[in-house]
This record gives structure tokens, sequence and C-alpha cells, in this order.
């Protein structure tokens, strides 16, 4: 059964349309295939269908392990968001509800490669010369 | 928007994971996750609530201030 309803898709299709570039969603599964990891899968490629700039890849944590290493995923599900390149975009679990918005929002930030963020913001971080890891933890509703 | 997202794409030195707390309970352990959204930053600096840019970024560069200084 799909996860998205046609109204759902109708809706994405649309705002996938504002991709100023290619996107790559790189889905982690485990080796059972947990029912969080199966939806994940399922949802990600739900998406992907509904723009042609979107592609999906997707691998298990346990064999693909040279993959799981390079993107720095330790758990899952997990889906990477890539434009251009990796910027770190990272969802664990499936991102549903509220997350949703978020995945759709994160891939348009990455095909673009341009954030939305202040200019002030941009000048603080050009002096960042250490790793930061932000981990934002929410609920689907 | 995910301030996180938008934050790692501005910056190659920043990673934004958005973790659904539900099913990690191992890490809303480790974290102590009462009430979303919830945000942790290096496992140094916390906090709750969604945050304005300029206070999110205000937390993002303390966690990384100091870092080696004194351990």
């Amino acid at each position: 059964m799909a996860i998205l309803t046609d109204k759902d898709r109708e809706g994405v299709t649309e705002e996938l349309k504002k991709l100023t570039g290619p996107v790559k969603l790189v889905v982690f599964g485990s080796q059972l295939g947990s029912e969080y990891s199966i939806e994940t899968e399922r949802l990600v490629r739900e998406v992907a269908e509904c723009s042609d700039k979107v592609a999906v890849e997707v691998y298990n944590l346990h064999i693909d392990r040279e993959k799981a290493t390079t993107y720095g995923i330790e758990r899952v599900p997990a889906v990477v968001v890539e434009g251009a390149k990796d910027y770190g975009i990272r969802f664990f679990g499936i991102p549903m509800g509220y997350e949703f918005t978020n995945l759709i929002d994160g891939m348009l930030v990455a095909a673009s490669g341009e954030s939305k963020l202040s200019a002030e913001t941009l000048q603080r971080l050009s002096g960042l010369d250490k790793p930061v890891h932000i981990q934002v933890f929410t609920t689907p509703t | 928007m995910r301030l996180a997202h938008h934050l790692a794409v501005a910056s190659e030195w920043i990673r934004g994971d958005c973790v659904e707390a539900t099913e990690f309970p191992d890490l809303t352990q480790r974290y102590s996750v009462m009430a979303v959204p919830k945000t942790v930053v290096n496992e140094r600096v916390s906090f709750e609530g969604a945050l304005p840019e300029t206070q999110f970024v205000d937390n993002v560069l303390r966690a990384v201030e100091g870092e080696g200084d004194a351990g």
C-alpha cells in the first residue's frame, strides 16, 4: 500500500518543481529489514517518483559497511539528502509528519546548495574550523 | 525550515541530523530527551524548543568555543 495519498503526491510534485538541481536520497536500512527501514525506503521511493531530478540509492548498514562509513551512518533507518555534494543533511527514523516537510525542504536546499540563512549568520559561521554535529530530536506529530 | 540542515549546507564543518525520537530510545535516554524538539550540539550543549536563528547559532557556536581547552 502506498504511504503518500494522491493528494500528497500532487503537493510533493508541485514542491519539487522548485528543485534547481539534482538530488540524491541515500537510504540505509537494516539486514533483516525492520518495519521502519522498509517504510522509510518505500516513502523515499514514492517521493522520488514525484520528480525526475531525484535519484535513490539504497544500502544495508550491515552489508554496505564502506558506504555507511563514508556517510557516517551508525544506526538505521537513515536518509542522506545529497545535492551537488554531501552537505551533511541526515534523517534518522522515518521522516513522516512534520519531518516530511523538512525532508522536502532539505531536498530543495541541497539541490540549490544555498541556505536561507541571514548574512549575519553566514558571517558568524565563516570562522568555524572544527566539526559541529547537530542532532535535533523530534516526533512525527 | 530545519535550521540544522540549512547550517549544514552553509558550512562544510556542520552536519545536521534530524532524529525521530521514538525510534531511537537509546539516544533519547543518553541525551535525556523529555520534550521535543530537543537539540544537542557536539554532546556539549543542548536546548529545548524551536529557537530563532540567532539564538540557535549562539548555541551552536557555544558548543565549539573552548573545545580542546582544558579538555
